[in-house]
């Protein structure tokens, strides 16, 4: 164990990398911070800023319109964001990249775009029981829109989707998959591979909602195969308001646009307007310039680390805070995939969760509590909410202790 | 004492753990929903009024201690009492856990509160205030004959 220990470290400094974050240093409620809301927002490494801050300070201009010195560069710097954005997911060409506000923004875009134009009266969307609201409510809408039918893909006490359900969903009348990567509120990792496999079996597009994927594994477009791909830059050590979607350019091709405006035309009249090419097509308006350099940034700093080990040390974070909870009386994880991300949400008998994490809070501590913007899985597992601890590459075993730590005060106080 | 167990202080851990008038009421006068979106909290809360009296209050739902406690407190603070010291109270207590935090309150302002002076730690934790008055929310509303849920966010 120490060995195997040791040889993880060697690989992977976390002392080191944890400098890269200024914020870490931090204080709250005079106790040094522990943050563990990382599926909630990540924070951001030194690059990221600097990258933010000098783009304001020397290259700032509007973008695509300008025939100026600054208007080029600062075209030059989105564009080449686009292009990190493109490698880092492994697309095919730039075009099929487009700058979002995030996740949410990405699936409302597919929604509209696609979903509009292709699904009809008596057609099915196929989820999953474990969607954030993001990936539920815009199909709701269409749904409601176009009478078609919102089907959902089961899972089991472990948090697990029921692949054999999944099976006898699909049907002919399935007119599109969409499914999240990694939950943020069970930490399950969901086989989308397998799932787009079956989906594409029937020629049904399948849409991947690697919110909280990107920041723990590496993903691969061509090897995944999905039609689109949505995730937001500020949980992957970016800033917010800024997210990409990935889409097969013969999907985008035929999709309606999302919003009119400038940018995304080609021509206007009073009469008829043609519209711009991809990607500027699905980009009306002044984009999140910052943000989108402040998100290449951010690939640049992760691209610098290697997945690999980056997985192995959290499942390594994962393993040890779950010993440390599971040993607790009363207390129960919620979420226990065999496959698993760093995320552990847990309820503790007689103890709601705001409670647990307001004293967390005054520790220093930093969870989120309530139901993680996933309702229907807190009603499948019969709770009201959990209080969830989600950890990225910079947080360290300490941290895991100092919560169980924590944790016994909560029990202290409430006596239980 | 610590902010966090000035908080959580004996008297509110207790009703959390066993709540006062924790009931549905039969054929109520008044009921209203108070519904914290973020948290997730929720209760309804029951009135049996007749000539202005509360003579019955009653609550049900489920939520953090605080939010608990508070209910629980609330049931009874103002059974036996008119509608209108009832609503007086509401505001009274309100504005308690509103004070700014480092603004002195005057002892009797916090005695004439009764038992739900002990809630007066809540001023210390901004995120925790709306716990703190949810049920109170809904009995407001309950009076008012509203009769539907009402969310406070
Ligand atoms: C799985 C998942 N999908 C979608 C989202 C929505 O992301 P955003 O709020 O950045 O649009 C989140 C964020 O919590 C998420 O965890």
């Amino acid at each position: 164990m120490i060995n195997e220990l040791t040889t993880l470290e060697t690989k992977f400094s976390v002392e080191e990398l944890r400098r890269d974050f200024p914020i870490l240093l931090r204080f709250v409620h005079g106790k040094p911070l522990v943050y563990l809301d990382n599926a909630a927002t990540t924070q951001k490494p030194v690059e990221v800023l600097n990258a933010i801050s000098t783009y304001y300070r020397e290259h700032n201009a509007n973008i695509h319109r300008g025939v100026h010195y600054l208007s080029e560069i600062s075209t030059f710097e989105y564009e080449k964001a686009r292009g990190k954005v493109k490698n880092f997911l492994n697309a095919n060409e730039q075009k099929e990249i487009i700058f979002t506000r995030g996740t949410t923004e990405g699936i409302n875009l597919i929604a509209h775009g696609y979903g509009r134009k292709f699904i009809g009266a008596g057609d099915e969307i196929l989820i999953s029981a474990m969607e954030h609201h993001s990936n539920i409510v815009p199909w709701q809408m269409l749904c409601e829109e176009k009478g078609a039918k919102l089907r959902v893909i089961p899972m089991n006490d472990n948090g697990e989707l029921m692949l054999e359900e999944f099976e006898k969903l699909l049907s002919p009348k399935t007119k599109f998959v969409s499914i999240v990567y990694i939950s943020n509120s069970l930490g399950t990792i969901n086989p989308v591979k397998h799932i787009i496999e079956r989906a594409h079996a029937l020629n049904i597009p399948v849409l991947v909602d690697g919110a909280q994927t990107v920041s723990h594994r590496k993903v691969d477009m061509k090897e995944l195969d999905c039609d689109f791909f949505v995730f937001s830059g500020h949980k992957l050590f970016g800033p917010t308001g800024i997210g990409a979607l990935y889409g097969k350019a013969e999907f985008l091709e035929k999709m309606n646009p999302y919003q009119g405006g400038g940018d995304m035309i080609a021509s206007v009249t009073f009469e008829k307007t043609t519209y711009n090419a991809l990607p500027f097509r699905f980009e009306a308006g002044t984009p999140n310039i910052s943000g989108a350099v402040g998100l290449g940034a951010a690939i640049d700093y992760v691209s610098k680390l290697d997945f690999q080990s980056i997985q192995e040390y959290e499942h390594e974070l994962l393993e040890h805070g779950t010993q440390i909870l599971q040993a607790i009386p009363g207390l129960r994880i919620i979420g226990t995939a065999k496959e698993k991300a760093g995320v552990l949400s847990f309820v503790m008998d007689n103890i709601h969760p705001h409670d647990i994490g307001t004293i967390l809070d005054k520790e220093g501590i930093a969870i989120r509590t309530g139901h993680h913007c996933t309702q229907p899985v807190m009603q499948r597992f019969q709770i009201p909410a959990t209080a969830r601890a989600s950890f990225s590459f910079y947080n360290t075993k300490q941290d895991l202790e100092l919560l169980g730590q924590a944790v016994y005060k909560v029990k202290e106080i409430f006596k239980a | 004492m610590s902010e966090i167990n000035e908080l959580y202080q004996e008297l509110i851990l207790e009703h959390n753990r066993s709540p006062r008038n924790y009931k549905k009421i039969d054929k109520p006068s008044h009921f209203a929903d108070g519904y914290n979106p973020l948290c997730g909290d929720h209760y309804t809360v029951y009135l049996k009024v007749s000539n202005n009296v509360i003579e019955d209050i009653g609550f049900e739902g489920s939520g953090c201690a605080i939010s608990k406690s508070s209910a629980s407190m609330m049931t009874t603070s103002v059974k036996g009492r008119s509608v209108q010291e009832a609503q007086k109270l509401f505001e009274k207590f309100h504005s308690l856990i509103m004070t700014k935090i480092g603004d002195e309150i005057p002892e009797d302002k916090i005695e004439e509160l009764g038992s739900l002076g002990a809630l007066i730690g809540v001023r210390e934790f901004p995120a925790r205030i709306k716990c703190a008055s949810l049920a109170w929310h809904a009995l407001n509303a309950a009076l008012n004959n509203q009769n539907n849920a009402i969310s406070i966010e």
